[in-house]
């Protein structure tokens, strides 16, 4: 029997966004998937040593991760995202993470590239990716719809799972953040730790409608044209009168959160926020005791109505 | 009450946006003072902490143009984050309680021209698009005389007999703009080549030669670099530099897909801003022979970090010698020129060498 491919994803980055299509397309298509290990100290101080100082943390932890891989697969997943259309740009970190990862790995990498301006679609980019593993036009295609919809449907259980906990009467705190910073259990899982056991709920960012909150975000300011952003940014102005508290968590030293957050936290008023920043440090004294004096401003705003 | 007008600085582009603003405007037009240490102070105390230099240096032009009256402010930068930084800017300025207009023109990222013509319409009832459209071609032709005239100048000024000779030249043309049109414009461009030409220089056949990459905003803004370009012509060097206005304006929307085709040993797609050029550029300059690059940039430039994870690979394939310099809030000069002395020392030695 013929050996399957194997085809390694980073725990990283746009893993948090796009995992269910991945996974979908590509066993579909007759591959199997190898995920690198969850981010450990090993993984982050590999990708210190491989990346410029300056670079931000989740890119770093992003080189990490396909460090990891080398040599248990055939190829490395690595997207190209430039854009969605016309005021849905992203990060210029996604505009060369290929190119970057290309040069510093040898490794044979595989890539598919979005950029709507210019016409290439993401249907596209899977079909020419596809193309190399399987010759089967038909079944790409197919896959490919099968993983979106599958994706979409897990986003939406998620999302009734937010509402549910939204409508409850309990203390409840909105963590805006990207999914690459909030889901990487090595960088924040003490802070969802620590919420929890103060009896916090927890609603995420990401867990909502991507349409209402790219409305929502289009309200706070009409010039924004960082996709993820919006999604970020836009939970928070939907949830504001439905929350006691708001995190603002961002990793050093992100480029469009340190613009994006700022002007949030200047337009919301009448709510408890905070605004953490992650770095690569370990020490977490600091931070602890600055979310329980968070903590401590939301119980009482609670207590005194 | 009477608009007054005022923008933030970009190196010596200040005369063609000044220009611009009081004949399309017909208002009064304030330049901020010259950016400084204090320029900077200003604008990182009420800065958020990890954005890029660019938006500090803003801020502080805007604050001290505020301070000295200015009610109107513009911002039409676009690119990367930089197409971000109008309405940020002017949430932090209202905050600090200034009373002031503020107009962005951008969409999506770029310039655009439809909001900069109703901003003038705005200010000035009678222009009309002809006279806007003559303005317009009239700043481009100034823009693409200044870059011409710095360019001979990056290329000579080191090898001056008397010293100043350039720099008293240089900013004699600069005072010359007025409010002149096309035609005086073109004309005055000849008549000062020719006076730079007739500067006595001693130039060697073989001069080191550094190409200057990187962030647009450090390069063009050399007040924001310490003068770390001009230091280095003044050491005996033939500077290269691409990157200035008309390159951005211009050339660059013809080129950028040759280039990457150029470079496609090492990249592939568009790595976003000028990072890409700066990847290619490098190529071509150690193919070229080139004896050393400098690349600067802002503190947290996304894009030419990605640039810089690309281009050791490239450099230590071609021996060339790179110097990395990273301008933050936080620079202090001496160490600036430190560095630059001893990149200076190190590829004259390598050049005497080989």
């Amino acid at each position: 029997m013929k050996r399957k491919i194997r085809i390694g994803i980073p725990r990283a980055l746009l893993y948090y966004r796009d995992y269910i299509l991945w996974k979908t397309f590509f066993e579909g298509i007759g591959c199997t998937l190898i995920l690198s290990p969850k981010t450990n100290k090993e993984i982050i101080d590999n990708g210190k040593m491989l990346s410029v100082d300056e670079s931000c943390l989740p890119s770093k932890i992003y080189l990490g991760h396909i460090k990891a891989l080398l040599g248990k697969c055939d190829y490395i997943l690595v997207p190209r995202i430039s854009n969605y259309g016309r005021g849905n740009r992203v990060c210029m970190k996604f505009n060369g993470i290929y190119d970057v990862v290309n040069n510093i790995f040898t490794n044979k990498i595989l890539n598919y590239d979005i950029d709507y301006l210019k016409g290439k679609i993401e249907l596209f980019g899977f079909i020419k990716m596809g193309f190399k593993i399987n010759k089967n036009i038909f079944k790409i295609i197919f896959y490919y719809i099968v993983g979106k919809v599958k994706q979409k449907k897990y986003i939406l259980s998620l999302v009734n799972k937010q509402n549910k906990i939204f409508r409850s009467n309990k203390t409840k705190v909105l963590i805006v953040s990207h999914p690459y910073v909030i889901y990487d259990e090595y960088l924040c899982g003490n802070i969802i730790k620590y919420f929890k056991s103060e009896d916090i709920d927890i609603l995420y960012s990401d867990r909502l409608n991507r349409k209402i909150s790219i409305a929502y975000a289009n309200d706070f300011s009409n010039t924004l044209y960082f996709l993820y952003s919006k999604e970020n940014i836009g939970s928070a102005f939907y949830y504001k009168d439905g929350v006691d508290g708001i995190v603002f968590l961002s990793s050093f030293p992100c480029g469009p959160d340190s613009l994006v957050n700022e002007l949030a936290i200047r337009k919301l008023d009448g709510i408890p926020i905070i605004n953490i920043t992650i770095d690569e440090s370990t020490a977490t004294g600091g931070l602890m005791t600055r979310l329980e004096s968070f903590v401590d401003i939301m119980k009482a705003r609670r207590d005194n109505g | 009450m009477d608009r007054v007008i005022s923008f933030p600085h970009l190196g010596n582009y200040y005369i063609v946006f000044d220009y611009f603003l009081r004949k399309a405007t017909r208002c009064k037009v304030i330049v901020p003072p010259n950016t400084t240490k204090k320029t900077i102070e200003l604008g990182s105390k009420y800065s958020p902490d990890f954005v890029c230099v660019p938006f500090k240096y803003n801020m502080g032009n805007y604050i001290e143009a505020l301070e000295n009256g200015a009610n109107t402010l513009i911002q039409a930068g676009g690119g990367c984050r930089y197409g971000y930084y109008g309405e940020l800017e002017e949430k932090i300025l209202k905050d600090l309680g200034y009373d002031f207009e503020f107009y962005n023109m951008i969409t999506d990222n770029h310039i655009s021209l439809r909001k900069g013509y109703n901003f003038c319409k705005k200010m000035n009832k009678s222009i009309n698009p002809f006279l806007c459209f003559y303005y317009l071609i009239n700043c481009l032709v100034m823009i693409f005389c200044i870059d011409k005239i710095e360019k001979f100048i990056r290329l000579n000024m080191g090898f001056e007999i008397h010293n100043g000779d350039f720099e008293k030249l240089e900013s004699e043309y600069f005072n010359s703009f007025g409010n002149n049109g096309i035609i005086k414009n073109i004309f005055n461009y000849f008549k000062y080549k020719k006076k730079f030409k007739k500067i006595e220089i001693n130039k060697s056949d073989k001069p080191l030669r550094v190409a200057i990459l990187g962030e647009l905003y450090s390069l063009i803004d050399s007040n924001t670099t310490y003068n770390t370009e001009r230091k280095l012509m003044k050491m005996g060097v033939e500077v290269h530099r691409v990157t200035d206005l008309t390159y951005l304006l211009i050339t660059k929307r013809f080129k950028l897909g040759m280039m990457i085709k150029r470079g496609k040993k090492y990249i592939k797609y568009h790595l976003g801003a000028d990072a890409s050029g700066s990847v290619v550029k490098s190529y071509l300059s150690a193919l070229r022979g080139f004896d050393g690059i400098l690349h600067l940039k802002s503190f947290g430039c996304t894009p030419e970090i990605s640039a810089m994870s690309i281009m050791p690979k490239i450099t230590e394939e071609y021996g060339i010698p790179i110097l990395y310099m990273s301008f933050d809030a936080e620079d202090n000069e001496v160490g600036v020129d430190t560095r630059l002395e001893a990149f200076y020392d190190m590829i004259n030695m390598k050049k005497k060498t080989t």
